[in-house]
Formats: structure tokens, C-alpha cells, sequence
């Protein structure tokens, strides 16, 4: 009771602070442009909202002189380019500068590191015929939307917002997991934060690990599970707060997991699963030789599928939620703002429910998996 | 799918599956497995104390059985204590009637012999007094009739009349 009454008034205030972020972003770069290109900004800011960032930044706006402020801290920058360069984030001065290290030029492009000289010049090439064109990092004209820059991209280790967003879960959910078990040495009895999180591990083992592995089974899957059950929960709640991270919604992040999933589905898979794949038992022999391969990619697209799902649920909430907080800048008369509020609010909720959801299907799909690699021959 | 490759970031990836990992192997030895481990304990605490429940309840059953059996036994057993009881009284009485028949019979035969002895001795002696009184009186007379005749009846009819009741 107390617990629900607690997160339900948290929630209450994110969201309120979460529409009022993005509400002083907005008006500070609708001073600046006017509506005119009103949709294209909205539809830039959340396209920027669902990218990475090298910053730590809360907020932006534009003071009156038309100077873009940036409410935050800078990140390390980490490159690998003939040898380690870090340096901080601040060098890129927002993506307005280029950053200069042991004599090589770094600049942003679209939220990218790339190689460039010294006046941070980006070459285009391929998609507009035999010319290549340039064009200066920070030009407005950014007409070449489809088009790659040749630039070469340094590979980039960067800690990222979302990096520190994970290092801050991973931490998170180390301590408190950790003081949670250190609390059972006293008694077996859970207390505290345990008496809330027990339920939910017991959750993932009686209804995710042990229906889907099996009772003999499931215990070596334990630590996986519960882990990356935990881990996209917290991190996709986090993504719903004014913080604006959503580390789920970078496929590099879904296609981690996704590969642990894969990688331990076929380190553990036993005789029986890979006779599944490779010999289908009572088939006649010209299916089996159709099947293999058919199976075989099956492999690949069961995590693939794990990949894309938790990915795009995440990015679908944060677009249309962005989006509906947009509505309140286009509508501009009395009804808007009351509308978008409710309509977002109502969403937050939803979205509330699908951190849980996909936390749990991907938890559950992982645990099918595995039960699959380790099934015991019934024929 | 080609802006998702575009958006992959290398640098992303690397430090989500370095810190997963190392969070999966942290977790795993300092949270999960005592965490799961003192659940196990615990269920098997309860599933043990539910089972010495059920066989508590089982030997209460067997006690409750015996000591129902013991009280009906030791019943019996008083029964047939008591019947016995009654047995010996009725006997003991019968034969202290049986033995006071008897002594009392032997008594009155003594009574009834020494009565008869008491008896010849009196009439022993009745008869022994009579010889002498006759003896003492044949004397008298004799010695009457030697002077008197009449006198001498007199004297036979006076002495039968003293004894006459003797």
C-alpha cells in the first residue's frame, strides 16, 4: 500500500516535471525560428531526443540574444584512432565546434564522430553522382539528409549519456540486490526492499524460468534472467523519466542482449536441439534436408526478434509521447495544452505498463529459448 | 533497416555488453545465489515444517489410539480384579460359615458328650447314694425291727418318705 502510494505520487511529479522540460525547450527554440517550420522542429527535437548524446544534458533553451544555453555537464570522449584520444565533450562545444587532439580534428555530424581537418570540413560522396560535394559541419543546409558522409569515422568508446545511464542501473541494481542479500543472512525472512523485490524474483523463476526451462533445468538460466529482467525494467522506467534517457530504444543496446540470449541458447543448446536443427527426427529425408537450413536460421531470428520488438516498443512510446507533447505547440489555443497533457499523461501510463511488458517478454522469449536448447528427447 | 545500421553505435554496444556482463557475474555471486538460496531454505523449511506437522498430528493420532487402548485394558482389568474381589469374599464367607458349622456341631457333640458323661456320673452317683441309703436304712431298720415292729414300719415308712423326692 504504502509502496503503490509512494510511486504513484513519483510518477505523478516525473511526469508533470517531464512535460515542463520539454515545455521551456520548445518555447526557447520557437522564440528563435518562429512557427513556420514548427512541425520540422518538433520532428528534429525528437529525433534528437531518441539519439545518444556525448552530453549530460537536462535541458537547452535560448536566451534573448539568441544564444543556445545548455543546462548539464560534458562526457568523457573516448577514441580509438591510431591510438587512444579522450578528451571531454565539451571541446565539441554542442556540435558548433571541432575538437582538436594531438593534432587530429574531430567533429559531430548528425550526433557522429568524424575525422575532419581543421575548419571541420565533411565530405559527401556516392549518393549525388560522380561530384562530391562538401559541406561545412554546421551549415544549415543540411539538404543531403540521405546522403553519407566520407569523412573516416573513428571507432568511438565514447561514455556516452547512455552509457552513464547503464553504469548508473548496473550500479543501481548491484547495490540494492546486494543489500538485499546480505539482509537474508540475518534472516530468511525477506525485509525491507526485499519484501518488494522477492515477489518479482520469485515471479521470474515460478512463472518465467521454471514453465519454460523446467524444474531440473532452470537454475543455471537463473542469473541470466533475472538480470536482464531487471536490467530493462529499470532502465526502460528510467527512460520515462524527465532525464529523457531511453537507453532500450538503441539497437546496439537490444542487440547486446540479444546475443547473451543467442550466445547461451546455443552454448547450452544439448544433442536433441541441435538434431532439431540440423536432422529433423520423423521427417522424411528430402524435408529434413529443407528444414536445416530453414531451422538454422531460425536460430538467428528468434534473438533477432527479441532485438527489433524491444526496440521499437520502446521508440514507438517515446515518439508518440514526444510527439502528443509537441501537439501542445501546434494547436496553440486553449484546448491544446489540457489535451496534450491528458493525452500524454494517459500514455506515460501505458508506457509505464510497457516497461514492465517488454521487460517480462523479453525475459520470457530468453527463458523459451533455453528451454528449447535443453529439451529432453520425448520421441 | 538501413538507418538502424547507421544508428548502431560500436561504442554502445562495447560498454553494454562490458557492463551487462559484468553486472550478470556480479549479481550472480553476490545477489542471486544467496538470494535464491535463502528462498530455497526457506521453502524447504516450510515444506519440512509442514511435513513434521502432518507426522505430529499422525503420532498424536497413534497416542491418542494407544492410551484409548491402554484405558480400555486397564478397564478390563479392573473388572476382573474386582470380580475376583467379590470371588475370594464369597468364598472366604462361605467357608468361615462351612468352618463355624462345623466347630459349632463339634462343640455341641462335646456339649451334648460331656452332658451325657455329667449325666451316667449323677446317676452313678444317685445310684451309689441309693445303695447307701439303702444300705443305712436297711441298717436303721434292722436295727428298729430288733426292738419294734411297728416301730420299726414306722421308721421304713418315714426314711422312703425323706427320699422319696431325692
Amino acid at each position: 500500500m504504502r509502496y503503490s502510494f509512494f510511486s504513484k505520487k513519483l510518477v505523478a511529479v516525473i511526469f508533470l516535471i517531464a512535460g515542463f522540460v520539454s515545455a521551456q525547450n520548445h518555447e526557447g527554440e520557437e522564440v528563435e525560428t518562429g512557427a513556420h517550420d514548427l512541425k520540422t522542429q518538433i520532428k528534429e527535437y525528437i529525433d534528437h531526443h531518441l539519439l545518444d548524446s556525448y552530453d549530460f544534458n537536462l535541458y537547452s533553451y535560448t536566451t534573448d540574444q539568441g544564444e543556445h544555453k545548455y543546462i548539464g555537464f560534458p562526457l568523457p570522449v573516448i577514441l580509438w584512432d591510431n591510438g587512444l584520444k579522450v578528451f571531454s565533450s565539451s571541446q565539441f562545444e554542442h556540435g558548433e565546434a571541432v575538437a582538436e587532439v594531438d593534432g587530429n580534428h574531430y567533429a559531430l555530424y548528425h550526433n557522429k564522430i568524424y575525422r575532419t581537418d581543421a575548419e571541420g570540413t565533411i565530405n559527401f560522396g556516392g549518393h549525388h553522382g560522380d561530384e562530391t560535394h562538401t559541406e561545412d559541419a554546421f551549415g544549415e543546409n543540411l539538404v543531403v539528409d540521405d546522403a553519407h558522409p566520407t569523412n573516416e569515422k573513428p571507432l568511438d568508446f565514447s561514455i556516452t549519456k547512455n552509457v552513464v545511464f547503464i553504469m548508473a542501473v548496473a550500479l543501481l541494481m548491484f547495490l540494492v540486490f546486494r543489500s538485499m542479500a546480505k539482509r537474508y543472512q540475518k534472516s530468511t525472512m525477506p525485509k525491507g526492499v526485499g519484501r518488494f523485490l522477492e515477489p518479482l524474483v520469485l515471479f521470474v523463476r515460478d512463472e518465467i524460468a521454471i514453465p519454460n526451462i523446467g524444474e531440473h533445468k532452470y537454475k543455471r538460466y537463473m542469473s541470466y534472467l533475472l538480470t536482464v529482467f531487471f536490467f530493462v525494467w529499470v532502465i526502460n522506467l528510467l527512460g520515462l523519466t524527465p532525464l529523457g534517457v531511453n537507453v532500450t530504444n538503441n539497437i546496439a543496446v537490444t542487440f547486446a542482449l540479444a546475443m547473451i540470449t543467442y550466445l547461451i541458447t546455443t552454448f547450452t543448446g544439448n544433442k536433441n536441439y541441435w538434431k532439431h536443427i540440423f536432422w529433423m527426427p520423423g521427417v522424411p529425408v528430402p524435408m529434413k534436408i529443407i528444414l536445416a537450413p530453414i531451422e538454422l536460421l531460425g536460430t538467428f531470428i528468434k534473438p533477432f526478434s527479441l532485438m527489433i520488438r524491444l526496440y521499437a516498443n520502446i521508440t514507438a512510446g517515446h515518439v508518440v509521447l514526444m510527439s502528443i507533447i509537441g501537439l501542445m505547440f501546434i494547436f496553440k489555443n486553449w484546448i491544446g495544452s489540457p489535451l496534450s497533457f491528458l493525452l500524454a499523461f494517459a500514455l506515460s501510463l501505458l508506457e509505464l505498463l510497457v516497461a514492465a511488458l517488454q521487460a517480462y517478454i523479453f525475459t520470457m522469449l530468453s527463458a523459451l529459448y533455453f528451454g528449447m536448447a535443453v529439451e529432453e528427447d520425448h520421441h | 533497416m538501413e538507418k538502424l545500421i547507421e544508428q548502431f553505435s560500436f561504442g554502445l554496444f562495447f560498454w553494454q555488453l562490458l557492463l551487462f556482463v559484468a553486472l550478470l557475474f556480479l549479481l550472480r555471486k553476490y545477489a542471486w545465489k544467496p538470494i535464491l538460496g535463502a528462498v530455497e531454505k526457506r521453502e524447504e523449511g516450510i515444506k519440512g515444517a509442514l511435513e513434521a506437522a502432518e507426522a505430529a498430528k499422525k503420532e498424536m493420532q497413534n497416542v491418542t489410539a494407544d492410551s484409548e487402548r491402554l484405558l480400555k485394558e486397564a478397564r478390563a482389568e479392573r473388572d476382573v480384579l474386582l470380580k475376583e474381589a467379590r470371588d475370594i469374599k464369597a468364598n472366604i464367607i462361605a467357608e468361615a460359615k462351612e468352618q463355624a458349622q462345623v466347630e459349632g456341631d463339634k462343640m455341641i457333640k462335646q456339649a451334648q458328650a460331656t452332658i451325657e458323661s455329667e449325666k451316667k456320673a449323677a446317676v452313678a452317683d444317685i445310684k451309689a447314694q441309693v445303695a447307701n441309703l439303702s444300705v443305712e436304712i436297711a441298717e436303721k431298720v434292722i436295727k428298729q425291727e430288733l426292738s419294734d415292729k411297728g416301730k420299726q414300719q414306722k421308721l421304713v415308712e418315714d426314711m422312703l418318705g425323706d427320699i422319696k423326692l431325692n
